[in-house]
C-alpha cells in the first residue's frame, strides 16, 4: 500500500508540464471497483506504458482518459485543460487520439476516408457550403485529402489510399488506425495493445515506428501492451496496474526487478506468501 | 471529385468509385429519361392511335408517374436517415403529413379568419386565408419539417437502434392522429379533422405566371421532376462532404466515430433534419398533386412502403432508391390493379389483387432479405459486404483470442 501512495503523490506533483495528468481516478461498476485512486501522468513528448495482468483495469482507465467513462472520483487534465466528464468527441477534438484493442476502422470507407473522418472537428464547412460546393469548402476538402494522403504515406500504406479499410491486411489496418488517430492532430496518442496479432519481427519494427511517430508528429504516447519485449524496449516509463490499483511505476529496469510486479504477474511463491 | 483529387496515385484493384464518371453516367441517364417521358406525354402520345392511347393511359397514366415522383422525393429523404446515417426510422410519414398540412395552412382559404387574405405572389390573392406562392410554401414546409425533425430527434436519437425504431414508429402514429383530432384545439380549428383541407391554391411555374389546373399534368410533371432532382443533387453533394463522411462513420461504428471527434448527436440530428426537409417537400408536392390534405392519407403503411423502397432499391445508393421508389409506387397505384383486371378478364376470376398488396410487398421483402440483401442497385460499398468474405473476419480471430487470454 505504501508504494501506491508514494507513487501516486509523485505523479500528482508533476503537474503542469505534462501532456496528460490523471489524479486520483476511481471508477466503480456497481460494487466492483475497477480502478482505485490511480494517479498518472504522461510527460511532454514521452512514451509511457501501462501494463498489468488481465483484469487489472487498464482498458477501463483508458476509457476514462478518452471520456467514454466518467470517473467517480479524480480528474483528467489534458495539457492545461480539465477534461473530466467531457464527451468523447470533445476530448478527441482537444487532442487526445486513440486506437483500439480490436481494430475499429470504418470498414466500408476507403483508407483516405477513414483518415478524413478524424479531421471532422478541424474542418469548418457546413451544410450549404457542401451542397453548393463553395470555394472555401472545396479548398478545405482538397487540403484534408492531401493531408490524409500524407498521413497514409507517413505510416507506410500510401498505396492503399483508395481501398476499403476492411480489405486491408491486418498489419495495414493497425497502421491505418494510427494514421486516423494522427489526423486529429493530437497532443497525446493512446495505443491500446497495438502489437496484438503481430509476429516478433513486426513487433520489433513497431517499436521503431512508435519512436518515429513521437519524434516527427510531436505527440506523447501512452501504450497498453502485453508483449513485454515491446514494452521494455519502447517505454521510457512504465506504470503497472493490478486489480485496479497502481502497484509500481518507473523505468523498464526498475519494473523488471520490482518484486510486486513479478508477484502480480507470476503469483506469490510459497515462502513469500507465508512470510506475509 | 474524389478520384480526380486522388490522381497521381495508382488506384488499388478494388478502388472505391466515389462519384466521378459512374455518378455522371447516372445523372445523364436519368435526365434523358425524365425529358423523354415529358416529350412522350406532351407531344407523342396524343398523336398515337386511340387504342394505344387507352392502353397507355391504363398502364402508365401520367397521373401515376407524378404520384411516383412524390414517393421518390420522400424515399430520397428517408435514404439520408436510413441509408446514409444508418438510423432506422419507421415513422417517416410524420414529416410527409406535417409538410402536407403546412401546405394546407399557408396555401388555401382554410384560415378564413384572415378575412382580407394574406398573400405573397399567389394565384388566390384577395381571397380570405393565407396564400403563399407555392415555391415559398415548399421552403417553409421543408424548414418547418426540419425543425420538427430536430424536436423529435433531440430526445430520441440518444437511443440505440431498436429503441429508436420503436420511438419513431410511435411518432409516425401520433402525428397523423394529432391532425385527425385537431378539429378543436382549445376551441380553435387547426386541421379540420377528418374532413381535411381542400381545395388548395393552384400553383404556377413562376410567380405571376399562368396557374396550373388539375389537367396540366405535363407541366406539373416537370416541376415535380425538378424538385426530385434537387433532392437527389443535395443527397449526392452532402454525401461527398464532411457531414456525409461523418454519417457513414456513424453507420459503420458509432463509438469509433465519437472517438475520432465526430459529434454523434449533432451529426444524427443533421441527418434527421435533412431527411425531414425532403419529407416535407414530398408532403407539399403530394398535397398539390391531390389538391387536398386529409388525415387518412397518412397511414403507417406509407412509412413501411417508403422503407421498402429504400431497402429494395439499395440502401444508401440514391439511384437505386429512385428506381425502387418508381417501381413500387407504380406497382402499388397502377400496376397491381391493372394486372388484376387483366388476370380476371383472362381467366374469368374475381380476385381482388390490390387487396393483396401487403402480402406481395411482404413476400418481396422476405425474398430480398434471403437472396439479395443489398438491394437491386446497392452502393459500391455495400456490395462489398454481401458479396465478398471479410478479410479481417478470418484473420483477426487470432487477435481476438489473444485479447481474451491476455
Amino acid at each position: 500500500m505504501t508504494d501506491t501512495s508514494v507513487a501516486g503523490a509523485s505523479a500528482g506533483a508533476r503537474g503542469a508540464g505534462d501532456a496528460l495528468t490523471a489524479t486520483g481516478v476511481t471508477v466503480r461498476f456497481g460494487g466492483l471497483i475497477a480502478v482505485r485512486d490511480v494517479s498518472f501522468s504522461i510527460p511532454q513528448g514521452g512514451i509511457v506504458s501501462l501494463i498489468g495482468p488481465n483484469g487489472a483495469g487498464k482498458t477501463t482507465f483508458f476509457n476514462v482518459l478518452t471520456g467514454l467513462y466518467k470517473p467517480h472520483k479524480g480528474r483528467v487534465v489534458l495539457g492545461d485543460t480539465d477534461v473530466t466528464g467531457r464527451s468523447p468527441h470533445t476530448i478527441a477534438s482537444m487532442g487526445m487520439a486513440r486506437t483500439f484493442q480490436n481494430i475499429r476502422l470504418f470498414g466500408l470507407m476507403t483508407a483516405t476516408e477513414n483518415v478524413m473522418v478524424a479531421m471532422h472537428s478541424h474542418m469548418r464547412s457546413g451544410l450549404l457550403g457542401t451542397i453548393f460546393r463553395m470555394p472555401g469548402q472545396r479548398h478545405e476538402e482538397h487540403a484534408s485529402r492531401e493531408f490524409a494522403h500524407e498521413l497514409l504515406d507517413f505510416v507506410g500504406i500510401g498505396g492503399t489510399a483508395d481501398q476499403y479499410a476492411r480489405n486491408l491486411s491486418y498489419g495495414d489496418q493497425r497502421r491505418l488506425e494510427v494514421a486516423r488517430a494522427l489526423a486529429l492532430k493530437p497532443s497525446v496518442l493512446l495505443l491500446d495493445e497495438p502489437t496484438a496479432g503481430m509476429n516478433p519481427q513486426e513487433s520489433a519494427r513497431f517499436v521503431d515506428f512508435v519512436h518515429r511517430v513521437r519524434d516527427e508528429k510531436q505527440v506523447s504516447v501512452l501504450l497498453i501492451e502485453h508483449d513485454m519485449s515491446v514494452v521494455m524496449r519502447v517505454s521510457e516509463r512504465i506504470t503497472v496496474l493490478d486489480q485496479g490499483e497502481k502497484i509500481a511505476e518507473g523505468g523498464p529496469d526498475e519494473i523488471r526487478s520490482n518484486p510486486r510486479v513479478v508477484e502480480a504477474y507470476l503469483g506469490r511463491t510459497g515462502t513469500e506468501g507465508s512470510a506475509r | 471529385m474524389a478520384t480526380e483529387l486522388a490522381q497521381g496515385r495508382q488506384p488499388a484493384p478494388n478502388a472505391a468509385d466515389l462519384g466521378g464518371h459512374h455518378q455522371r453516367r447516372w445523372v445523364l441517364v436519368f435526365a434523358v429519361l425524365a425529358l423523354a417521358v415529358y416529350l412522350f406525354y406532351r407531344f407523342l402520345l396524343p398523336n398515337l392511335p386511340d387504342s394505344t392511347q387507352t392502353t397507355f393511359q391504363g398502364w402508365l397514366p401520367l397521373l401515376s408517374v407524378n404520384e411516383a415522383l412524390v414517393w421518390v422525393i420522400a424515399a430520397v429523404g428517408l435514404n439520408i436517415v436510413v441509408g446514409y446515417a444508418g438510423l432506422l426510422d419507421l415513422g417517416f410519414v410524420a414529416f410527409w403529413a406535417i409538410g402536407g398540412y403546412t401546405a394546407g395552412w399557408i396555401m388555401s382559404s382554410f384560415f378564413y379568419q384572415v378575412k382580407n387574405g394574406f398573400s405573397i405572389f399567389s394565384t388566390a390573392s384577395g381571397q380570405p386565408g393565407i396564400h403563399l406562392n407555392w415555391w415559398l410554401v415548399l421552403l417553409v414546409a421543408g424548414l418547418f419539417c426540419a425543425f420538427c425533425g430536430i424536436i423529435i430527434g433531440a430526445p430520441t436519437l440518444r437511443l440505440k437502434s431498436d429503441y429508436l425504431a420503436l420511438v419513431t414508429l410511435g411518432f409516425g402514429e401520433i402525428i397523423p392522429q394529432v391532425f385527425k383530432n385537431g378539429e378543436s384545439v382549445f376551441g380553435f380549428n387547426l386541421t379540420n379533422g377528418v374532413k381535411g383541407i381542400a381545395p388548395l391554391d393552384e400553383i404556377t411555374v413562376v410567380p405571376g405566371g399562368k396557374s396550373l389546373g388539375p389537367f396540366d399534368l405535363e407541366t406539373k410533371y416537370l416541376l415535380f421532376v425538378g424538385i426530385a432532382a434537387f433532392c437527389v443533387f443535395v443527397s449526392l453533394r452532402i454525401r461527398e462532404g464532411r457531414l456525409g463522411r461523418a454519417w457513414l462513420a456513424i453507420r459503420e461504428d458509432e463509438l469509433a466515430a465519437s472517438m475520432m471527434g465526430v459529434p454523434l448527436m449533432r451529426s444524427k440530428l443533421a441527418a434527421y433534419a435533412v431527411g425531414a426537409f425532403m419529407g416535407g417537400l414530398a408532403g407539399v408536392v403530394y398535397a398539390v398533386h391531390v389538391n387536398s390534405v386529409f388525415s387518412d392519407q397518412f397511414s403507417f403503411s406509407i412509412s413501411i412502403i417508403l422503407l421498402a423502397m429504400v431497402v429494395l432499391g439499395g440502401m444508401g445508393n440514391v439511384w437505386g432508391v429512385i428506381v425502387g421508389a418508381l417501381l413500387l409506387a407504380w406497382f402499388n397505384s397502377t400496376g397491381l390493379p391493372q394486372f388484376g383486371d387483366w388476370f380476371n378478364g383472362q381467366f374469368n376470376t374475381e380476385v381482388n389483387f390490390p387487396s393483396y398488396n401487403f402480402l406481395i410487398f411482404g413476400s418481396l421483402l422476405v425474398l430480398m432479405m434471403l437472396f439479395r440483401r443489398e438491394g437491386f442497385f446497392p452502393e459500391t460499398r455495400t456490395r462489398q459486404v454481401l458479396q465478398e468474405p471479410e478479410r479481417t473476419g478470418l484473420e483477426s480471430v487470432g487477435a481476438d483470442l489473444e485479447g481474451v487470454t491476455s
